[in-house]
Protein backbone atom coordinates (compact mmCIF):
# COMPACT_ATOMS: atom_id res chain seq x y z
CA UNK A 1 0.00 0.00 0.00
CA UNK A 2 0.89 2.97 -1.16
CA UNK A 3 0.40 6.70 0.44
CA UNK A 4 1.67 10.06 0.45
CA UNK A 5 3.59 11.77 3.22
CA UNK A 6 1.61 14.20 4.72
CA UNK A 7 2.28 18.06 3.71
CA UNK A 8 3.73 16.23 0.43
CA UNK A 9 1.06 16.62 -2.03
CA UNK A 10 -1.96 18.80 -2.39
CA UNK A 11 -4.74 16.34 -3.97
CA UNK A 12 -6.69 19.29 -4.77
CA UNK A 13 -3.69 20.85 -7.01
CA UNK A 14 -2.87 17.45 -8.12
CA UNK A 15 -5.28 14.99 -8.40
CA UNK A 16 -3.40 12.65 -11.13
CA UNK A 17 -0.70 12.18 -8.54
CA UNK A 18 -3.08 11.61 -5.81
CA UNK A 19 -5.04 9.09 -7.73
CA UNK A 20 -2.17 7.11 -8.02
CA UNK A 21 -1.93 6.46 -4.48
CA UNK A 22 -3.43 3.93 -2.55
CA UNK A 23 -4.77 6.63 0.28
CA UNK A 24 -4.39 10.61 0.34
CA UNK A 25 -2.78 11.55 3.58
CA UNK A 26 -4.05 15.60 3.99
CA UNK A 27 -2.13 18.05 5.19
CA UNK A 28 -1.57 18.72 8.88
CA UNK A 29 -5.00 20.21 9.78
CA UNK A 30 -4.95 23.05 13.02
CA UNK A 31 -7.94 23.65 14.88
CA UNK A 32 -7.57 27.35 13.79
CA UNK A 33 -6.69 28.17 9.86
CA UNK A 34 -2.67 29.06 9.92
CA UNK A 35 -0.62 31.20 7.37
CA UNK A 36 2.53 29.19 8.24
CA UNK A 37 6.18 30.41 8.04
CA UNK A 38 7.45 33.60 5.99
CA UNK A 39 9.27 32.53 2.70
CA UNK A 40 12.05 31.26 1.78
CA UNK A 41 10.66 28.21 3.54
CA UNK A 42 12.35 25.38 1.54
CA UNK A 43 16.11 24.72 0.45
CA UNK A 44 17.82 21.95 -0.86
CA UNK A 45 21.27 20.69 0.55
CA UNK A 46 23.64 17.77 -0.26
CA UNK A 47 21.26 14.62 0.22
CA UNK A 48 18.18 15.89 1.21
CA UNK A 49 16.00 19.19 1.29
CA UNK A 50 15.09 21.39 4.25
CA UNK A 51 11.16 22.74 4.30
CA UNK A 52 10.30 25.29 7.03
CA UNK A 53 6.31 25.33 5.76
CA UNK A 54 4.43 25.52 9.30
CA UNK A 55 1.52 24.25 8.93
CA UNK A 56 -0.26 26.56 6.54
CA UNK A 57 -3.66 25.34 6.59
CA UNK A 58 -7.54 26.60 6.44
CA UNK A 59 -8.32 25.06 9.69
CA UNK A 60 -10.82 22.66 10.83
CA UNK A 61 -13.75 24.29 10.29
CA UNK A 62 -12.84 25.02 6.53
CA UNK A 63 -11.73 21.70 6.16
CA UNK A 64 -14.64 20.10 7.15
CA UNK A 65 -16.85 22.54 5.17
CA UNK A 66 -15.07 22.15 1.76
CA UNK A 67 -11.58 21.09 1.89
CA UNK A 68 -12.87 17.28 2.83
CA UNK A 69 -15.62 17.30 0.51
CA UNK A 70 -13.78 18.05 -2.47
CA UNK A 71 -11.24 15.08 -1.89
CA UNK A 72 -14.25 12.96 -1.13
CA UNK A 73 -15.67 14.05 -4.43
CA UNK A 74 -12.22 12.78 -5.73
CA UNK A 75 -13.26 9.08 -4.73
CA UNK A 76 -10.28 9.29 -2.52
CA UNK A 77 -9.95 6.98 0.45
CA UNK A 78 -8.50 9.82 2.90
CA UNK A 79 -6.16 9.77 6.06
CA UNK A 80 -6.82 12.73 8.08
CA UNK A 81 -3.27 13.92 9.46
CA UNK A 82 -4.04 15.94 12.62
CA UNK A 83 -1.81 18.54 14.70
CA UNK A 84 -2.05 21.22 17.20
CA UNK A 85 -0.68 22.89 20.36
CA UNK A 86 -2.14 20.97 22.90
CA UNK A 87 -3.79 17.42 23.51
CA UNK A 88 -7.46 19.26 23.96
CA UNK A 89 -6.39 20.52 20.00
CA UNK A 90 -5.70 17.34 18.99
CA UNK A 91 -8.64 15.48 20.49
CA UNK A 92 -11.08 17.85 19.79
CA UNK A 93 -10.02 18.08 16.05
CA UNK A 94 -10.53 13.82 16.47
CA UNK A 95 -13.71 14.36 17.92
CA UNK A 96 -15.18 16.54 14.95
CA UNK A 97 -13.31 13.92 12.61
CA UNK A 98 -15.31 11.20 14.30
CA UNK A 99 -18.65 11.85 12.62
CA UNK A 100 -17.47 11.92 9.27
CA UNK A 101 -17.47 8.75 7.17
CA UNK A 102 -15.12 9.48 4.55
CA UNK A 103 -12.03 9.97 7.03
CA UNK A 104 -10.36 6.61 7.34
CA UNK A 105 -7.89 6.86 9.19
CA UNK A 106 -6.79 10.11 11.55
CA UNK A 107 -2.83 10.61 11.88
CA UNK A 108 -1.65 12.00 14.78
CA UNK A 109 1.39 14.74 13.96
CA UNK A 110 2.91 14.71 17.02
CA UNK A 111 6.27 15.98 15.86
CA UNK A 112 6.22 18.65 13.25
CA UNK A 113 9.93 20.17 13.49
CA UNK A 114 8.27 23.81 12.35
CA UNK A 115 6.29 24.37 15.36
CA UNK A 116 6.13 24.69 19.14
CA UNK A 117 5.25 21.18 20.18
CA UNK A 118 2.52 20.80 23.14
CA UNK A 119 3.41 20.27 26.65
CA UNK A 120 2.06 17.18 27.05
CA UNK A 121 4.01 13.67 25.77
CA UNK A 122 2.64 11.59 23.06
CA UNK A 123 1.13 8.99 24.90
CA UNK A 124 -0.87 11.57 26.92
CA UNK A 125 -2.35 13.43 23.33
CA UNK A 126 -2.96 9.32 22.02
CA UNK A 127 -5.12 9.35 24.79
CA UNK A 128 -6.85 12.26 24.82
CA UNK A 129 -7.35 11.76 20.82
CA UNK A 130 -8.75 7.79 21.72
CA UNK A 131 -11.47 8.71 24.76
CA UNK A 132 -12.41 11.17 21.27
CA UNK A 133 -12.67 8.69 18.31
CA UNK A 134 -13.20 5.47 17.31
CA UNK A 135 -11.35 5.75 14.55
CA UNK A 136 -7.94 4.09 13.99
CA UNK A 137 -5.62 6.59 14.98
CA UNK A 138 -1.75 6.57 13.72
CA UNK A 139 0.62 8.02 16.05
CA UNK A 140 3.38 9.81 13.48
CA UNK A 141 6.67 9.80 15.80
CA UNK A 142 10.16 12.07 15.46
CA UNK A 143 13.20 9.80 14.94
CA UNK A 144 14.85 12.73 17.23
CA UNK A 145 14.98 10.63 19.91
CA UNK A 146 17.31 8.15 21.83
CA UNK A 147 14.51 5.56 22.12
CA UNK A 148 11.81 5.30 19.64
CA UNK A 149 10.63 1.75 20.35
CA UNK A 150 9.88 2.98 24.05
CA UNK A 151 8.08 6.04 22.53
CA UNK A 152 6.12 3.36 20.31
CA UNK A 153 5.35 1.32 23.04
CA UNK A 154 4.14 4.23 25.06
CA UNK A 155 1.46 5.25 22.63
CA UNK A 156 0.50 2.12 21.28
CA UNK A 157 -0.60 1.46 25.09
CA UNK A 158 -2.27 4.71 25.26
CA UNK A 159 -4.34 3.80 22.31
CA UNK A 160 -3.14 4.18 19.38
CA UNK A 161 -4.00 1.70 16.38
CA UNK A 162 -0.51 2.19 14.11
CA UNK A 163 2.79 4.40 13.65
CA UNK A 164 3.94 6.26 11.30
CA UNK A 165 7.60 6.69 11.01
CA UNK A 166 9.31 8.88 10.60
CA UNK A 167 8.52 12.75 10.75
CA UNK A 168 11.84 14.99 9.38
CA UNK A 169 14.63 16.14 11.58
CA UNK A 170 15.32 19.52 12.27
CA UNK A 171 17.88 21.42 10.20
CA UNK A 172 19.56 23.80 8.96
CA UNK A 173 21.19 25.57 5.83
CA UNK A 174 23.32 28.44 5.87
CA UNK A 175 24.16 30.94 2.29
CA UNK A 176 27.55 30.35 2.08
CA UNK A 177 28.51 33.83 0.83
CA UNK A 178 26.14 35.34 3.18
CA UNK A 179 26.75 32.67 6.28
CA UNK A 180 22.40 33.37 7.46
CA UNK A 181 20.02 30.73 7.20
CA UNK A 182 18.46 29.91 4.08
CA UNK A 183 15.07 29.48 5.77
CA UNK A 184 13.51 32.65 6.95
CA UNK A 185 12.93 30.97 10.49
CA UNK A 186 16.32 29.60 10.64
CA UNK A 187 15.53 26.05 10.51
CA UNK A 188 13.58 23.43 9.35
CA UNK A 189 12.77 19.25 8.78
CA UNK A 190 15.15 17.70 6.76
CA UNK A 191 13.95 15.07 4.33
CA UNK A 192 14.68 13.45 1.66
CA UNK A 193 17.60 10.83 0.86
CA UNK A 194 19.43 11.54 3.88
CA UNK A 195 16.83 10.21 6.02
CA UNK A 196 16.54 6.91 4.39
CA UNK A 197 19.33 4.84 6.79
CA UNK A 198 17.52 6.72 9.84
CA UNK A 199 13.45 5.80 8.85
CA UNK A 200 15.21 2.09 8.44
CA UNK A 201 16.07 2.21 11.80
CA UNK A 202 13.46 3.69 13.52
CA UNK A 203 10.83 1.28 11.66
CA UNK A 204 12.79 -1.76 11.99
CA UNK A 205 13.11 -0.74 16.18
CA UNK A 206 9.39 -0.10 16.40
CA UNK A 207 8.31 -3.11 14.51
CA UNK A 208 9.98 -5.20 17.23
CA UNK A 209 9.01 -3.87 19.88
CA UNK A 210 4.76 -3.42 18.90
CA UNK A 211 2.74 -5.35 16.79
CA UNK A 212 1.06 -3.02 14.82
CA UNK A 213 0.84 -1.59 11.22
CA UNK A 214 3.41 0.80 10.54
CA UNK A 215 3.46 3.47 7.92
CA UNK A 216 7.57 3.50 6.64
CA UNK A 217 8.72 6.62 4.84
CA UNK A 218 11.75 8.66 4.65
CA UNK A 219 13.81 9.16 1.86
CA UNK A 220 12.03 6.63 -0.91
CA UNK A 221 12.42 7.26 -4.46
CA UNK A 222 12.63 3.63 -5.71
CA UNK A 223 10.74 0.34 -5.47
CA UNK A 224 14.32 -1.34 -3.85
CA UNK A 225 14.07 1.99 -1.36
CA UNK A 226 10.11 0.61 -0.45
CA UNK A 227 10.66 -2.76 -0.19
CA UNK A 228 13.85 -2.43 2.20
CA UNK A 229 11.00 -0.09 4.94
CA UNK A 230 8.64 -2.98 4.31
CA UNK A 231 11.65 -5.49 4.91
CA UNK A 232 12.13 -3.40 8.20
CA UNK A 233 8.89 -3.62 9.28
CA UNK A 234 6.83 -1.06 7.31
CA UNK A 235 2.77 -2.47 6.09
CA UNK A 236 2.38 0.45 4.44
CA UNK A 237 4.99 2.78 2.54
CA UNK A 238 4.56 6.43 2.76
CA UNK A 239 6.21 8.98 -0.32
CA UNK A 240 7.48 12.50 0.50
CA UNK A 241 10.02 14.43 -0.93
CA UNK A 242 10.30 12.15 -4.26
CA UNK A 243 6.72 13.50 -4.95
CA UNK A 244 8.53 16.75 -5.57
CA UNK A 245 10.83 16.13 -8.22
CA UNK A 246 8.84 13.26 -9.76
CA UNK A 247 4.86 13.68 -9.88
CA UNK A 248 4.91 9.85 -11.89
CA UNK A 249 6.79 8.19 -8.31
CA UNK A 250 3.38 6.64 -6.97
CA UNK A 251 3.20 4.34 -10.23
CA UNK A 252 7.20 3.81 -11.00
CA UNK A 253 7.86 3.19 -7.37
CA UNK A 254 4.69 0.86 -7.46
CA UNK A 255 6.17 -0.99 -10.22
CA UNK A 256 9.46 -1.29 -8.83
CA UNK A 257 8.33 -2.75 -5.29
CA UNK A 258 6.28 -5.33 -7.15
CA UNK A 259 9.14 -5.87 -9.42
CA UNK A 260 12.14 -6.38 -6.80
CA UNK A 261 9.89 -8.38 -4.58
CA UNK A 262 9.18 -10.69 -7.40
CA UNK A 263 12.74 -11.38 -8.00
CA UNK A 264 13.28 -12.20 -4.56
CA UNK A 265 10.43 -14.92 -4.59
CA UNK A 266 8.09 -12.80 -2.73
CA UNK A 267 4.38 -13.24 -3.97
CA UNK A 268 3.19 -10.17 -2.54
CA UNK A 269 5.44 -7.80 -1.42
CA UNK A 270 4.45 -7.89 2.73
CA UNK A 271 5.55 -11.20 2.49
CA UNK A 272 8.63 -9.56 2.80
CA UNK A 273 7.20 -7.88 5.86
CA UNK A 274 10.13 -7.50 8.82
CA UNK A 275 12.91 -9.89 7.42
CA UNK A 276 15.48 -7.68 7.90
CA UNK A 277 14.35 -8.01 11.99
CA UNK A 278 15.52 -11.57 12.36
CA UNK A 279 19.16 -11.31 13.22
CA UNK B 1 -3.23 32.93 -19.08
CA UNK B 2 -4.05 29.03 -18.86
CA UNK B 3 -4.91 27.28 -15.17
CA UNK B 4 -1.83 24.97 -13.94
CA UNK B 5 -1.32 21.47 -15.62
CA UNK B 6 -3.00 19.10 -12.91
CA UNK B 7 -2.28 16.25 -14.57
CA UNK B 8 1.34 16.60 -15.67
CA UNK B 9 3.53 14.22 -14.37
CA UNK B 10 6.77 15.19 -16.49
CA UNK B 11 9.01 13.58 -19.33
CA UNK B 12 11.76 12.30 -19.92
CA UNK B 13 13.79 14.62 -22.31
CA UNK B 14 17.45 14.54 -23.66
CA UNK B 15 19.22 17.83 -24.13
CA UNK B 16 20.22 18.75 -27.72
CA UNK B 17 22.62 21.12 -27.40
CA UNK B 18 23.68 24.32 -25.56
CA UNK B 19 25.04 27.42 -26.02
CA UNK B 20 26.85 30.47 -24.33
CA UNK B 21 25.12 34.08 -24.26
CA UNK B 22 27.31 36.04 -22.12
CA UNK B 23 27.22 34.54 -18.52
CA UNK B 24 24.18 32.83 -19.14
CA UNK B 25 23.81 29.06 -20.56
CA UNK B 26 20.66 28.87 -23.74
CA UNK B 27 19.83 24.81 -22.74
CA UNK B 28 18.39 23.13 -25.80
CA UNK B 29 15.67 20.16 -25.31
CA UNK B 30 14.04 17.94 -27.25
CA UNK B 31 10.02 19.05 -26.69
CA UNK B 32 8.61 15.40 -27.44
CA UNK B 33 5.30 15.60 -26.67
CA UNK B 34 5.81 18.13 -23.79
CA UNK B 35 3.95 21.30 -25.46
CA UNK B 36 5.15 25.14 -25.16
CA UNK B 37 2.33 26.25 -23.02
CA UNK B 38 1.64 29.93 -22.86
CA UNK B 39 4.62 32.62 -22.47
CA UNK B 40 5.46 33.18 -18.70
CA UNK B 41 4.68 29.62 -17.71
CA UNK B 42 7.28 27.60 -16.48
CA UNK B 43 8.85 24.33 -16.42
CA UNK B 44 10.36 22.40 -13.69
CA UNK B 45 13.93 20.90 -14.96
CA UNK B 46 15.57 18.34 -12.73
CA UNK B 47 19.05 18.34 -12.28
CA UNK B 48 20.80 15.11 -12.28
CA UNK B 49 22.22 14.08 -8.98
CA UNK B 50 19.52 16.88 -7.17
CA UNK B 51 16.90 15.98 -5.06
CA UNK B 52 15.08 18.89 -6.41
CA UNK B 53 13.97 20.19 -9.87
CA UNK B 54 14.39 23.95 -10.71
CA UNK B 55 11.58 26.82 -12.29
CA UNK B 56 12.56 28.08 -15.33
CA UNK B 57 10.59 29.72 -18.11
CA UNK B 58 10.76 28.81 -21.72
CA UNK B 59 12.71 31.57 -23.44
CA UNK B 60 11.34 30.28 -26.48
CA UNK B 61 10.42 26.93 -28.96
CA UNK B 62 11.34 26.27 -32.56
CA UNK B 63 12.16 22.89 -34.38
CA UNK B 64 11.09 20.74 -32.17
CA UNK B 65 13.15 22.09 -29.16
CA UNK B 66 12.58 23.70 -26.07
CA UNK B 67 14.96 26.51 -25.23
CA UNK B 68 15.54 27.40 -22.00
CA UNK B 69 18.31 30.32 -20.23
CA UNK B 70 19.36 29.53 -17.69
CA UNK B 71 22.10 31.74 -15.32
CA UNK B 72 24.11 29.52 -13.16
CA UNK B 73 23.97 30.93 -9.79
CA UNK B 74 23.84 28.06 -7.70
CA UNK B 75 24.82 24.13 -7.80
CA UNK B 76 21.59 23.29 -9.55
CA UNK B 77 21.56 25.50 -12.18
CA UNK B 78 25.51 24.96 -12.58
CA UNK B 79 24.61 21.18 -13.00
CA UNK B 80 21.62 22.41 -15.25
CA UNK B 81 24.64 24.34 -17.50
CA UNK B 82 26.68 21.60 -17.59
CA UNK B 83 24.49 18.83 -19.36
CA UNK B 84 25.86 18.39 -22.93
CA UNK B 85 23.70 17.00 -26.01
CA UNK B 86 22.63 13.70 -25.32
CA UNK B 87 22.23 14.10 -21.56
CA UNK B 88 18.92 12.90 -19.86
CA UNK B 89 16.67 15.51 -18.14
CA UNK B 90 13.54 15.02 -16.50
CA UNK B 91 10.54 17.77 -17.63
CA UNK B 92 7.67 18.95 -15.98
CA UNK B 93 5.47 21.67 -17.85
CA UNK B 94 4.08 23.78 -18.58
CA UNK B 95 3.03 24.91 -15.51
CA UNK B 96 1.35 27.89 -13.62
CA UNK B 97 -0.01 30.83 -15.16
CA UNK B 98 1.48 32.64 -18.31
CA UNK B 99 0.77 36.42 -19.28
CA UNK B 100 -2.42 37.63 -20.87
CA UNK B 101 -1.23 38.74 -24.44
CA UNK B 102 -4.84 39.90 -25.19
CA UNK B 103 -3.10 42.97 -24.63
CA UNK B 104 -3.62 46.65 -26.82
CA UNK B 105 -0.44 48.29 -26.43
CA UNK B 106 2.01 45.62 -24.50
CA UNK B 107 5.73 47.13 -23.31
CA UNK B 108 8.33 44.32 -22.46
CA UNK B 109 9.87 45.46 -19.47
CA UNK B 110 12.53 42.90 -18.18
CA UNK B 111 15.68 42.75 -15.84
CA UNK B 112 18.55 40.62 -15.41
CA UNK B 113 17.37 37.02 -16.10
CA UNK B 114 14.12 38.07 -15.95
CA UNK B 115 14.44 38.39 -19.99
CA UNK B 116 13.60 34.81 -19.95
CA UNK B 117 10.36 34.50 -20.88
CA UNK B 118 10.84 37.57 -23.40
CA UNK B 119 11.93 35.96 -26.60
CA UNK B 120 8.64 34.05 -26.22
CA UNK B 121 6.91 36.54 -25.69
CA UNK B 122 7.96 39.16 -28.42
CA UNK B 123 7.26 36.13 -31.03
CA UNK B 124 3.95 35.77 -29.48
CA UNK B 125 3.22 39.78 -30.19
CA UNK B 126 4.95 40.01 -32.92
CA UNK B 127 8.02 42.39 -31.61
CA UNK B 128 6.43 44.81 -29.39
CA UNK B 129 8.34 47.59 -28.15
CA UNK B 130 10.94 46.29 -25.13
CA UNK B 131 13.26 47.41 -22.00
CA UNK B 132 15.76 45.39 -20.95
CA UNK B 133 18.20 46.38 -18.14
CA UNK B 134 21.24 44.49 -17.01
CA UNK B 135 24.45 44.83 -14.54
CA UNK B 136 26.97 44.76 -17.73
CA UNK B 137 27.34 44.68 -20.96
CA UNK B 138 28.23 40.77 -20.39
CA UNK B 139 25.02 40.22 -19.22
CA UNK B 140 23.86 42.39 -21.96
CA UNK B 141 24.53 39.96 -24.76
CA UNK B 142 20.85 38.05 -23.84
CA UNK B 143 19.49 41.36 -25.44
CA UNK B 144 20.01 40.13 -28.81
CA UNK B 145 17.21 36.98 -27.60
CA UNK B 146 14.63 40.26 -28.12
CA UNK B 147 15.48 42.34 -31.10
CA UNK B 148 14.93 45.71 -31.04
CA UNK B 149 14.92 46.21 -27.45
CA UNK B 150 16.09 49.20 -25.80
CA UNK B 151 18.93 48.55 -23.34
CA UNK B 152 20.23 49.51 -20.33
CA UNK B 153 23.15 49.18 -17.64
CA UNK B 154 23.95 49.69 -14.12
CA UNK B 155 23.08 51.94 -12.72
CA UNK B 156 20.48 52.92 -15.21
CA UNK B 157 17.47 52.03 -14.50
CA UNK B 158 14.70 50.15 -16.69
CA UNK B 159 11.93 52.28 -14.71
CA UNK B 160 13.87 55.81 -16.21
CA UNK B 161 12.95 54.38 -19.64
CA UNK B 162 9.22 54.07 -19.21
CA UNK B 163 7.12 56.16 -21.19
CA UNK B 164 4.42 58.63 -19.28
CA UNK B 165 1.76 56.27 -20.59
CA UNK B 166 3.40 52.99 -19.95
CA UNK B 167 0.69 50.99 -21.71
CA UNK B 168 0.00 47.13 -20.64
CA UNK B 169 3.53 46.43 -19.50
CA UNK B 170 4.29 42.66 -18.80
CA UNK B 171 7.40 42.72 -16.83
CA UNK B 172 10.42 39.79 -15.37
CA UNK B 173 13.03 40.56 -13.22
CA UNK B 174 14.11 40.90 -10.04
CA UNK B 175 12.32 41.67 -7.16
CA UNK B 176 12.85 45.24 -6.57
CA UNK B 177 12.41 46.07 -10.19
CA UNK B 178 9.21 44.80 -10.12
CA UNK B 179 8.26 46.32 -6.98
CA UNK B 180 9.31 49.47 -8.95
CA UNK B 181 7.37 48.71 -11.85
CA UNK B 182 4.62 48.27 -9.75
CA UNK B 183 4.79 51.49 -8.23
CA UNK B 184 4.45 53.49 -11.94
CA UNK B 185 2.36 50.96 -13.62
CA UNK B 186 -0.80 49.56 -11.77
CA UNK B 187 -2.26 47.05 -13.69
CA UNK B 188 1.22 45.57 -14.97
CA UNK B 189 1.74 42.27 -15.42
CA UNK B 190 4.36 41.09 -13.55
CA UNK B 191 6.07 37.23 -13.28
CA UNK B 192 7.57 36.87 -9.68
CA UNK B 193 9.95 34.29 -8.97
CA UNK B 194 10.34 32.14 -5.89
CA UNK B 195 12.66 28.67 -4.54
CA UNK B 196 10.46 26.21 -5.91
CA UNK B 197 10.21 22.49 -4.60
CA UNK B 198 7.96 20.82 -6.73
CA UNK B 199 6.20 23.74 -9.33
CA UNK B 200 2.41 22.02 -8.99
CA UNK B 201 1.02 23.00 -6.16
CA UNK B 202 2.65 19.77 -3.79
CA UNK B 203 5.05 21.43 -1.15
CA UNK B 204 3.72 24.82 -0.11
CA UNK B 205 7.57 26.32 -0.52
CA UNK B 206 6.71 28.97 -2.69
CA UNK B 207 4.68 31.21 -1.43
CA UNK B 208 4.58 35.01 -1.74
CA UNK B 209 1.89 37.87 -0.69
CA UNK B 210 -0.93 37.94 -2.96
CA UNK B 211 -3.94 40.19 -2.30
CA UNK B 212 -2.67 40.14 1.77
CA UNK B 213 -2.23 36.42 2.54
CA UNK B 214 0.80 33.86 1.03
CA UNK B 215 -0.44 31.84 -1.47
CA UNK B 216 1.76 29.37 -3.75
CA UNK B 217 3.41 31.23 -6.53
CA UNK B 218 3.37 27.69 -8.84
CA UNK B 219 -0.12 27.79 -8.69
CA UNK B 220 -1.15 31.64 -8.61
CA UNK B 221 0.96 32.91 -10.70
CA UNK B 222 3.95 32.99 -11.45
CA UNK B 223 2.63 35.97 -13.48
CA UNK B 224 0.08 38.21 -11.25
CA UNK B 225 -1.41 41.59 -11.43
CA UNK B 226 0.03 44.18 -9.81
CA UNK B 227 -2.16 46.63 -7.78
Amino acid sequence: MLVNGSGCLDALAAPGVAAQLDAFVTKTITPEPREGSPPVRIAETEAGMLNSIGLQGPGIDAFLADTLPALAAQGLRIWVSVGGFSAPDYAGICERLDGRPEVEVIELNLSCPNVEEAPESSAQIVAACRSRTTRPLYAKLSPATSDIAESARAVVAAGADGLTLVNTLRGMALDPLTLRPKLARGFGGYSGPALRPIALACVSACARAVDVPIVGLGGVASGQHALELVAAGASVVSLGTVLFSDPSAPESIRRGLRHESTVRGYTDSLAARGVANSI
Amino acid sequence: MTGPVTGATGEAARVTGKETIGPYTLLRVAAGTIEAGVPGQFFMLHPPGHVLPRPMSLCFAEAGELCFLIDPIGPGTRTLCDLSAGDALHVLGPLGNGFDLTVAHPLIVGGGIGVAPFPFVARALGGPPAILGFRSAHHAEAAALVPGAEVVLDPVLVTSLLPDDPMDVLACGPEPMLEAVRRRVPRAQLAWEAPMGCGYGACYGCVVEVDGRLQRLCVAGPVLRAA
